[in-house]
This record gives C-alpha cells, sequence and structure tokens, in this order.
C-alpha cells in the first residue's frame, strides 16, 4: 500500500464524524455570519449592509439590557451551583442506602424537560396561588411578586436553574471524589489533618480539574440561557429579565429581522469563547505556576 | 517500659471474626514482623494499632498510655502504606511536610527534618516533584521519608517491599534495617515474605485463623514450631509431616514408627507426650538425606536442583509424602527408589491437637 492511500484511510474513519460536525455545525455557522452582514427575512431577501447590524446592536440600550442580564444570571447560578454541587457531592459521597436515594433525588431535576420545570416553578412563585405565596398568607404576610418585581425576577430565575442544573454538576463531582484512593485518606488521618485540612488540602486538590471542567461548562450553558426565561417571565418586566438568547428569539424570530438577529448571535458566540478562553488561561496559567 | 501493647483484641466484621484474643507486648526498639497467609487478619491487627479500624474489645497501649481511644493522627504512630499513599497533587517535600505542618510544628524545623530525612533516603533531587514523577522505588523512599519525619514511636509498615523488584528489595531491606538502628523507635512489619520477617524482625509474630499462631525469635519460630500450622508455613520448602506412632519402651527420648514401618529415633522427651492418640512427626528436609543404606524407602516423583543441594520429593511405602535432600551433584531421577536415612535428632512431634513438642533445647 503506498502512502498517499494510507494518509487517506484515516479519513475514512473520522469522515462520517466530521461530515455531520461540519454540515450541523460548521457550515450554520459560516452561514449565520454571512446572514449577518446581511438585512434579511425569512422569504429569502438578502440586502448586503456590511457591519451594519453590529453597528446598531453595539448602540442598542435594550442589547446592552440583555447582555448585563445575561452576565447576572451566569454570575447568580454559577458559582452557588458549584459549591451546591460539591458540598451535595461530599455528603453523599457513602456507600449507605440513603445516600443512593438521594442521589437518586437530586438527580432526578436534571432529567426533567425545561417546561416542567417552569411550570412547577411557576406553582411556587406565582404571587397569586404559589406555593411561597399561600405560606406567607398563612403567617399574615403579603405575597412576594417575584415574577414581575424588576429586582426578583433573576433571582427566581436563577433559583429555578439551579435547582433544574443541580444533577450533573453533582454527579462529575461525585466522580471526581470516587476516583481518590482511600489510602490518601488514612495516610492525612495518620497525619492528623482535622476535617478542614482534609477538606482544603486533599480532597478538593483532587478534584480541582473536575471543578473546574463544572465551572466551564456551566459558565458558557447559563450565558445561553433561554427556556426558563422565556417560560417564566418571559424576559419581563419590560425587558428586566430578558437574556440574549431570549432577544435574539424576539429579533429573528418575532419581529423577523434574521440579519440582526444572526449579528446578535455571532456576539454571543464571541462573548462565549472569550469567556471560555479567559477560563482556561487563569486555570492553565496557575497550572504553569504551581 | 514495653513499647506496645496489645491485649485481647478482637474484631470481626459483621458475623466474620477477624480477629479473637490476640495479646502482644513489644520491648522497646523491637522489630517485630507480622507473618502469615492472605487473609490472616495482619492488615486489619496494624490498622487497628494505627486507629484506621475500630477494636470490638481489647486495648491498645504504646508506652503505657492508651492510644486505641486516640485519633490516628494522635497516637504516636507513623504508617507506610503498600500503595504509597503519597499525595499526588504535593510535591515530595509538602508530602513529608504535611503532617508537621498539621502538628503546628515551626517552619524551620519541618524544613531541617525534610532535609535530613531526604539525604538519608537520597531524594533530596527530587524533593519539588510531584509523586507521579517518581519511580516506584523513589516513591516508597517519599513514604518511608514522611514516615521518618514525625519521629513516630512506632513505625507500622504493611508489606513495604511487595511492590518492588528483587533488586530493589534487598536494598530497600538493608535501609530498613539501617533505619531501625538508627531510629528510637519500634516497628511492625507486616509481610508474607519469610525471608524478609526472618533477616529483620527480632521477633516473628505468626498468625492464622483469627489468632496469633506463635510469636518468637527467626529461629524459634523455625526450630521450635508452636503447631502444625507454625510448622508448616514458616521454612521453605515446608516441613514433611508423616502419621507416626509412639514405640513404647524405656528410653527417655521418645521413638517413633512410622507408617511404612521404619523407625526412627528422636531427642523430645518422652515425658511430655500425650498419652495416646495419632502423632505426627516433622522433618526438615536437611534431616532426612538420600542414602543407600538408609532406614527408609522412598519412590521419587520430584527432583529440585538447586545448584549447592537438590531437594528431592518422594513418598514412603504408606504412601506419605517426604522431602530429602541430597548432594548437589545428586544422580536421582524421577521414578528411582532410593534409601533415606532420617536423623531423628532435630525431628518434630506434633500431638493429636497439633501442638509440638521438640528436641530439649542445648
Ligand atoms: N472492610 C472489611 N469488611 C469485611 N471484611 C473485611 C474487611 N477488611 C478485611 N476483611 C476480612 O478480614 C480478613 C483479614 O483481612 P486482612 O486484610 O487483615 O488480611 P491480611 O492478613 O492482611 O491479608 P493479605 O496478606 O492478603 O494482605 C479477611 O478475611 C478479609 O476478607
Ligand atoms: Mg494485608
Amino acid at each position: 500500500m503506498n502512502r498517499t492511500t494510507r494518509r487517506y484511510e484515516g479519513f475514512l474513519f473520522v469522515g462520517p464524524f466530521l461530515f455531520l460536525y461540519a454540515f450541523l455545525l460548521i457550515y450554520p455557522l459560516i452561514l449565520g455570519i454571512g446572514i449577518s452582514f446581511h438585512r434579511a427575512d425569512p422569504f429569502g431577501g438578502r440586502l448586503w449592509v456590511g457591519l451594519d447590524n453590529y453597528a446598531r446592536l453595539l448602540a442598542d440600550p435594550i442589547f446592552w439590557q440583555a447582555v448585563v442580564n445575561t452576565f447576572k444570571l451566569t454570575l447568580m447560578i454559577v458559582p452557588p451551583l458549584t459549591i451546591l454541587a460539591l458540598a451535595l457531592a461530599l455528603a453523599l459521597n457513602r456507600a449507605t442506602r440513603s445516600a443512593a436515594i438521594f442521589r437518586g433525588i437530586f438527580f432526578s431535576s436534571s432529567v426533567l424537560s425545561v417546561t416542567i420545570v417552569t411550570l412547577i416553578w411557576r406553582f411556587i412563585l406565582t404571587p397569586d396561588a404559589g406555593l411561597i405565596a399561600k405560606i406567607l398568607h398563612a403567617m399574615g404576610r403579603d405575597p412576594i411578586p417575584f415574577l414581575s418585581d424588576p429586582h426578583l425576577t433573576i433571582p427566581a430565575l436563577a433559583i429555578a436553574t439551579i435547582w433544574w442544573c443541580l444533577g450533573l454538576p453533582m454527579m462529575l463531582v461525585l466522580a471526581g471524589l470516587q476516583q481518590i484512593p482511600p489510602d490518601v485518606y488514612e495516610a492525612a488521618a495518620l497525619d492528623g489533618a482535622g476535617r478542614w485540612t482534609t477538606l482544603w488540602r486533599i480532597t478538593l486538590p483532587s478534584i480541582r480539574r473536575t471543578l473546574i471542567l463544572v465551572v466551564m461548562m456551566q459558565t458558557a450553558a447559563q450565558l445561553q440561557i433561554f427556556g426558563q426565561a422565556q417560560l417564566l417571565t418571559a424576559g419581563g418586566p419590560s425587558g428586566a429579565s430578558r437574556p440574549i438568547v431570549l432577544l435574539i428569539y424576539e429579533i429573528a424570530f418575532g419581529r423577523w429581522e434574521l440579519g440582526y438577529g444572526a449579528a446578535a448571535a455571532e456576539l454571543l458566540f464571541m462573548l462565549v469563547l472569550a469567556v471560555t478562553l479567559v477560563q482556561y488561561w487563569a486555570v492553565t496559567r496557575r497550572e504553569a505556576e504551581a | 517500659m514495653t513499647s506496645l501493647e496489645l491485649s485481647n483484641v478482637r474484631k470481626s466484621y459483621g458475623q466474620t471474626a477477624v480477629l479473637d484474643g490476640v495479646s502482644l507486648n513489644m520491648e522497646p526498639k523491637e522489630f517485630v514482623a507480622f507473618l502469615g497467609p492472605s487473609g490472616s487478619g495482619k492488615s486489619t491487627l496494624l490498622r487497628i494499632i494505627a486507629g484506621l479500624e475500630t477494636l470490638d474489645e481489647g486495648e491498645v497501649r504504646l508506652e503505657g498510655r492508651r492510644i486505641d481511644t486516640l485519633p490516628p493522627g494522635e497516637r504516636g504512630v507513623a504508617m507506610v502504606f503498600q500503595h504509597y499513599a503519597l499525595y499526588p497533587h504535593m510535591s515530595v517535600r509538602e508530602n513529608m511536610s504535611f503532617g508537621l505542618r498539621n502538628a503546628g510544628m515551626p517552619r524551620d524545623e519541618i524544613e531541617a527534618r525534610v532535609v535530613q530525612a531526604a539525604g538519608v533516603l537520597e531524594i533530596e533531587p527530587h524533593l519539588d516533584k510531584k509523586p507521579g514523577q517518581l519511580s516506584g522505588g523513589q516513591r516508597q523512599r517519599v513514604a518511608i521519608g514522611r514516615a521518618i519525619v514525625k519521629q513516630p514511636r512506632l513505625f507500622l509498615l504493611d508489606e513495604p517491599l511487595s511492590n518492588l523488584d528483587a533488586a530493589l528489595r534487598m536494598r530497600t531491606r538493608v535501609e530498613l534495617a539501617q533505619l531501625r538502628r538508627r531510629a528510637d523507635a519500634a516497628f511492625i512489619i507486616v509481610t508474607h515474605d519469610q525471608a524478609e520477617a526472618m533477616t529483620l524482625a527480632d521477633r516473628i509474630v505468626v498468625m492464622n485463623d483469627r489468632r496469633i499462631q506463635q510469636i518468637g525469635a527467626p529461629m524459634e519460630v523455625y526450630s521450635r514450631p508452636a503447631n502444625v500450622f507454625v510448622a508448616r508455613f514458616v521454612g521453605s520448602p515446608a516441613m514433611t509431616l508423616l502419621p507416626a506412632t509412639l514405640v513404647p519402651g524405656g528410653d527417655a527420648f521418645a521413638r517413633i514408627r512410622l507408617g511404612d514401618g521404619s523407625e526412627v529415633d528422636t531427642r523430645v522427651p518422652r515425658d511430655g507426650l500425650p498419652a495416646d492418640g495419632p502423632l505426627q512427626l516433622g522433618l526438615r528436609p536437611e534431616s532426612v538425606r538420600v542414602a543407600a543404606d538408609g532406614t527408609a524407602q522412598a519412590e521419587v516423583e520430584l527432583v529440585e536442583r538447586l545448584g549447592e543441594r537438590t531437594l528431592v520429593y518422594g513418598r514412603l511405602a504408606d504412601g506419605a509424602a517426604i522431602t530429602a535432600e541430597d548432594e548437589g551433584n545428586s544422580r536421582i531421577r524421577l521414578g528411582d527408589k532410593v534409601g533415606l536415612r532420617i536423623d531423628g535428632t532435630a525431628a518434630h512431634i506434633f500431638g493429636p491437637d497439633g501442638a509440638g513438642h521438640h528436641a530439649a533445647a542445648g
């Protein structure tokens, strides 16, 4: 067999994947970039406008409001989510039957679809007949307008999201914890390490990579938060809880301004990419130092 | 003053008893080896002493202080684990200083101890490496170093050499011997390996079936085994055990008749032997020589040429297995019929209860 055939042989194996990857991801991405330079409508109308869409976006206060909302949501979701997942995993990392049951319970929320999650949280949060409102009423207090007070909608969205997304990070951390050999803990016990020392000096450094993975994955995911916001608050009141993806959806499929929406999507893509790269850089830099 | 005292330690996991009434007293600076087959509870006992396992009953004292109620870090013991158990994300230096830092020792003293131990173990060049960058032997040294810097009153070593290759094992064995000479501490080593136990230990604790079978100096365990188990377990190849009966009669020493009718004069006093019941005669290979004028006849089943001597495995006329020794240049072959000269002066007799009876000392 000559060199050239052997060189192409490898492509046969990755071919199907490469094809799907290119067709389903790379091609739409490039198509999107193309559309973002046009004024486009769903019926095929295309008018080249260059960077006009981007310029409009950067001058659009509604876009900036959505960016700020998205960052607020991400910051309110990712750190508590990571810490909760870690705490739960630490508590449930044992071989008892009750721990297994609780692992199942905490994971179960992740298998629900966003529609059901929203229904559940609407049932809890609505001011007129929600669970919290009823409890407050029984205590003789006024209901809290979680879904209509502009100061409360983002925290409410964050809480519902944390509840929904907790399962997978918890399982990842659990898997990380189970990789730590038990005799390392025994050595630490003989070295006189107390609970906190063991947690800080043994456990956390051992699952460092898992925690980094959880933070990076969740950051990238939460920057693209959409379903909960649309169903729970519809971005309201007056855009106070509208994240970027919801804005893109409204622009593209509400106002049918495909070019403008595509430009917003490209900006979001660059934002996610930039945040991820910064995180990656911060992590690898510290690793090189250590 | 005693070092470690175990009194009546009992341990079971659920229904399975693992240790039952284990007692032991160690001298200061004594080196003791726990020797026994797999599953005999050696590690469990070590872990109970270290505080990694609780005991159901009994007491553990170290230099007079009761320690079985203390957490592992406060017992004054240090342990070297079979798989090293180094902290993978810490450098060698941090690995060795972790325990001292937890004890709140001043930094300069920690550094001094770490550097000194690293010097002794020749791991100074690796102090800033992570365990993952070291070879198995180097990791083992770090694990030993981590124990040394604590200056414990008792070192616990769970099969510390079993993961090393033969050459490294010999070298580490020598180093352990040197360490015990320098250190002002007692040592317990758990091992499967008789040679290790024999060469390192002052006393060997032979364990089997939940109990200590015998505690004694290496030669004592070899030449005066307390029972059939110890007799078979210690020494390689294993001691031959032949069904035997006592020949009644005058002499102070027992005369034994074997299954094939041949008789052996032992140096075991007749007095202590059980009055009746089946006996077993225990013979080390070196007391059974191949000789044309031998008193017993055997058919050869296996010949093992070791160079300076030859081991001959055969069967006596009554079918009992026996191991004999011959010259290094022996011509014996499989299937040969050979005569065996049995030297009764070093023979052992085991009673119906398995207890050993030996030639009068001296
Ligand atoms: N955590 C446990 N749960 C149940 N049984 C256990 C546990 N740990 C040990 N055992 C049992 O206790 C017995 C003694 O085990 P131990 O590890 O002390 O043996 P060992 O003498 O060290 O053997 P080895 O030479 O193979 O290391 C074994 O039968 C083992 O199955
Ligand atoms: Mg063991």
